[in-house]
């Protein structure tokens, strides 16, 4: 029978437990989980990169929404866990829902230490924990105001790093009198204050926070000193403490965290404890590789496997601000019985400090080069004795054994067990025995089947260099994906030879380019026939037979056969004509579905292609022509009323929709494209999140882009602010066909964007006047050949016989 | 009852179907798809996709395969089998070309589709 196991949060602790349930255990329990976040299993490490704009949210999820259909888990999203009923054996929730369990997990994490000042709750004042907090700073950083950081740790930089990033002048506030002073001695924290300060981030050391000022929301911080710092944001970085309180109303024994034996347990047999919130042997922790460690524990246990214990190691601490490079590792305060070798490079900024007893490593500083971070690691876990290399240890794996190495022979001279990523707690034999047994070529794949750098990302290259030596030259870390499998040339090189050998037919291209297929794939034939019709718009002659069939058929295939019609509404605007003429084909063909889409226009589905030259015969006669809804191409422009009628427009966003959609209609792209324009900020139309939007202000437009609302969720970059219409226009046609000429087939523009670089967009299209207008040229000169509206083609007989079945047999009437 | 000869039918000429292309033909067990290939061969299939039944006709056409146009599965048309990763096939009919002019056999249709 399968047993229930109620799990209370959903942190990066429980999921990991999960994973290697699931594989020990699979089916023995089902599976129930409360998070008080709204959301799936992420990765918390990485909100630093989420918030300078290193990586978007989508990036860090660990556990998509399809993973816990997959295995039959029940995720509660935003539900907090007010009570446990240990007698009844049952959770409930805020919302009211009551579980019952055989197996308890408690997984609450920790949370953030709130300084007790006077104004520690005016609105203003964050904390760094979760995506709401990391999201609440950027909306705060729009302003590029002034933010005060609380807390010179760990936290409290990667904070004060990413808020500066996007803008905002930023000082740190630390109590104590050098940065990070738990994880680094005073000269690394002084060599780290001078890196912080070269960012542009004020530091002030020994400075105790005394209020918060402000009159509604925050103003200033003032110091017990008397000084006053005027902020409009405050991050509290102070700290963390295990999160106990539910634990401990239950009953449960509570001393820091919950306290739990070797294996996870609590003082209740069929409640375990583990992450942040959990201690065990005295020690609570702050960093996920002993989580992990715990979570395998917690999953052995769960799984009936009663030895499996908790064992204590130290681990590195690393800070993830690009371009500052710390590592940090066990124990090296001063003392009698320890000796430390330190090497200081002040040119290069380089600090070294390893700290020895017994001529055993119990601790290690590095700061400006940490590539032997995990060599001293190896060291120090082992308990080797260094006497041996003691003049040359704290010059690295490099200089031991004679002439210096490079780092790539460093690395291949690593032992089999040393550990190469910390988080995870991979090795190195893991991940060069992974690559061989599965045949990996992609950093992607290793992380995949390894987790090595899957979590920080800060041993990412040591990974690489162990791909490199275990494939050799089969490791090109620029690999490019083949097309498919009828090439080995990547969608870029295919671009680029198309143009330089002016190949301009698929033939010509399959015959140049070696294809190895006679006449190709449906996933290369599509591609090919795009980027000719791109390059050679006025000379090319399209291949429909390349064409998926809802481009062939010009109407959306549905998963019956029957194909659906979506007119044109320029703009999203109609009128009673218009309306009366769908009602009427409606009516006619006995069309079985007519729904208002996402793009403000009208879609009636459920039509045979027989029919479908009938019925566009029927809307080009009241006007309409077709809205390309199947197309890789312009699909929609979505607006507002703007100032025709709303009180707060500050444009006619209205017609500049239906400008932007009669100037670009017809127009091919790599991918389907979709705009709006807004009348003003408040953003009715929703155009933050398209592939091009406008958003009107007073003063003009601004132009936004790489927006996306489907698979992925992600806010559009803006391009700039222009003043006119005709503006907008221009530099709108210009960046979609920059896209054109650059994307790859499928390719939508966020995911070109991210890989050409928002600032490269940007200066082409915004700052160099020239190619802004060479694009728009080309565009225009493309539109040429691309505006014919293709029902009325096919109304007059164009590809009859892509409608018609070509004949009918074996029916009585036709057999007689 | 079983008819053992074959009955060859004309549906039209190859002329009729565009090269790397395919049309359709309605009988009453169901629609069959007709190919034609880059080098001109025929070939027919059941328009109906072993996987959700998708209309084959509609895909792409690449060597003496189809790609479905609903979720990607490649058939193969001579032998109406699902290639790569996926299993399942459909039925192929016999066709002949004389002359430009294309006959299927529709009886090796009825009895194997009863
Ligand atoms: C910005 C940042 C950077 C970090 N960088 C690093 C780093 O570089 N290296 C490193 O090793 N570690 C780092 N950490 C620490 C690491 O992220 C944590 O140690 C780890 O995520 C803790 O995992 P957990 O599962 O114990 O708890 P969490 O991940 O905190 O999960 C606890 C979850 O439980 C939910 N919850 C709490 N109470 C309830 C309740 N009553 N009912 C239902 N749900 C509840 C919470 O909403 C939360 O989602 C960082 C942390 C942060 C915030
Ligand atoms: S976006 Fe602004 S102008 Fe447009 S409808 Fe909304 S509030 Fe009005
Ligand atoms: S979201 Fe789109 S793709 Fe998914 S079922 Fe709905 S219409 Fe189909
Ligand atoms: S129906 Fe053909 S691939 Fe799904």
């Amino acid at each position: 029978m399968t047993e229930k196991l109620v799990i209370i949060g959903n942190g990066m602790a429980p999921g990991r437990m999960l994973e290697h349930l699931f594989e020990k255990a699979p089916g023995r329990y089902a599976v129930t989980i409360f998070n008080a976040e709204p959301r799936v299993n992420y990765d918390r490490i990485m909100l630093s990169p989420v918030l300078s704009g290193e990586k978007s949210y989508e990036e860090i999820v660990i556990h998509g929404d399809g993973w816990y259909i997959d295995n039959g888990i029940t995720l509660y999203k935003g539900h907090r866990i007010v009570a446990i009923d240990r007698a009844a054996k049952t959770v409930t929730s805020d919302h009211g829902v009551t579980e019952s369990y055989d197996k308890l997990v408690i997984a609450t994490g920790s949370m953030p230490f709130i300084l007790p000042v006077p104004g520690h709750d005016l609105p203003g004042v964050l904390t760094y924990r979760d995506l709401d907090d990391v999201q609440a700073m950027l909306l705060a950083a729009q302003s590029r105001d002034r933010a005060v950081v609380i807390g010179g740790g760990l936290l409290g930089l990667e904070a004060a790093a990413g808020l500066r990033e996007r803008g905002m002048e930023v000082t740190v506030l630390h109590l104590m009198p050098t940065l990070m002073e738990r994880q680094l001695d005073p000269a690394a924290g002084y060599l780290l204050q001078r890196a912080v300060e070269e960012r542009g981030i004020k530091v002030i050391t020994k400075a105790s926070t005394k209020a918060i000022h402000g009159d509604g929301k925050v103003e200033s911080v003032e110091l017990e000193n008397g000084t006053i710092i005027p902020a409009s944001l405050v991050v509290m970085a102070a700290g963390i403490k295990p999160n106990a309180a539910l634990a401990k109303e239950t009953g449960l024994a509570v001393n820091r965290g919950i306290v739990v034996d070797g294996g996870m347990r609590t003082s209740d047999p069929d409640v375990f404890a583990l992450g942040e919130c959990a201690e065990v042997d005295g020690r609570v922790y702050g960093l996920v590789a002993p989580l992990y460690e715990m979570a395998r524990v917690a999953a052995a246990q769960l799984a009936g496997e009663g030895q499996a214990s908790f064992v204590h190691s130290d681990t590195p601490t690393k800070l993830k601000v690009t371009g500052i490079d710390l590592f940090s590792l066990g124990d090296f305060a001063d003392g009698d019985d320890r000796e430390e070798i330190v090497l200081r490079d002040a040119a290069s900024g380089v600090y070294k400090r390893v700290v020895l007893k017994d001529n055993r490593i119990i601790g290690t500083v590095l700061f400006g080069e940490t590539m032997d971070g995990a060599w001293f690691n190896d060291l120090k876990k082992k308990e080797t004795d260094i006497s041996e290399m003691r003049d040359t240890l704290i010059f690295g794996q490099a200089f031991q054994g004679g002439s210096p190495m490079d780092p790539m022979a460093a690395v291949a001279a690593l032992p089999d067990d040393a550990e190469i990523c910390g988080c995870n707690g991979v090795c190195k034999s893991r991940i060069t025995g992974t690559i061989t047994a599965k045949g990996l070529t992609s950093l992607d794949d290793v992380r995949a089947h390894t987790k090595a750098s899957a979590s920080c990302g800060t041993c990412t290259g040591l990974v690489e260099q162990l791909m490199a030596l275990t494939l050799g030259d089969a490791y090109n870390p620029a690999a490019v994906q083949p097309m498919c499998g009828c090439t080995e040339l990547g969608h870029d090189d295919v671009r680029r030879l198309i143009k330089a050998k002016q190949l301009k037919t698929i033939p010509a291209v399959m015959q140049e380019l070696q294809w190895k297929s006679s006449c190709g794939c449906a996933k290369c034939r599509p591609a090919l026939n795009y980027y000719l019709v791109a390059d050679w718009p006025d000379e090319y002659a399209d291949d429909y037979q390349s064409r998926f069939i809802n481009e062939r058929a010009h109407a959306n295939i549905q998963k019956d056969g029957t194909y659906s019609v979506v007119p044109r509404m320029w703009g999203g605007v109609t009128s009673s004509a218009e309306l009366r003429a769908i009602a009427d084909v409606v009516d006619k063909f006995a069309i079985p579905t007519v729904k208002v889409t996402g793009g403000q226009r009208i879609d009636m589905l459920g039509i045979k292609k027989e029919d479908l030259p009938a019925v566009w015969s029927d809307l080009g006669k009241a006007g309409f022509v077709s809205g390309h809804a199947y197309a890789k191409g312009l699909r929609t422009v979505k607006t507002c009323v703007g100032s025709d009628w709303c009180r707060f427009g500050t444009q006619d966003s209205t017609g500049l929709g239906i400008r932007i959609e009669k100037f670009m209609w017809g127009s091919w792209t790599p991918a389907k494209v979709k705009m709006a324009v807004s009348g003003c900020p408040r953003n009715c139309a929703e155009a933050t999140c398209k592939d091009v939007g406008v958003v009107c202000v007073d003063s003009g437009f601004e132009i936004h882009f790489a927006g996306a609302a489907g698979l992925d969720i992600k806010g559009t970059e803006v391009l700039g602010l222009v003043k006119t219409e005709g503006e907008a226009l221009e530099h709108i046609v210009a960046l979609t066909q920059m896209y054109r000429e650059q994307g790859r087939y499928l390719e939508r523009i966020y995911k070109w964007a991210r890989r050409i670089g928002y600032d490269e967009i940007r200066r082409q299209i915004m700052d160099d006047a020239d190619k802004r207008k060479a694009y728009y040229d080309r565009f225009v000169f493309s539109q040429k050949f691309a505006q014919v509206d293709p029902w009325s083609e096919r109304v007059s007989g164009k590809d009859k016989h892509e409608f018609r079945p070509m004949a009918a047999v074996g029916f009585k009437e036709a057999a007689e | 009852m079983n008819a053992v000869t074959v009955n060859w039918i004309a549906i039209g000429a190859v002329e009729d179907i565009p090269p790397r292309g395919a049309r359709c033909v309605t009988t009453p067990q169901g629609r069959i798809g007709v190919f034609r290939t880059a080098e001109d061969q025929v070939y027919a299939i059941e328009d109906h996709c072993p996987h959700r039944g998708g209309p084959l006709s509609q895909g792409i056409v690449h060597g003496a395969s189809v790609t479905c146009p609903l979720h990607n599965w490649v058939i193969s048309l001579e032998t109406g089998e699902a290639q790569g990763a996926d299993e399942g096939s459909v039925k192929t009919i016999p066709v002949k070309v004389e002359d430009g002019r294309l006959f299927i056999a529709i009886e090796a249709l009825a009895t194997e589709a009863v």
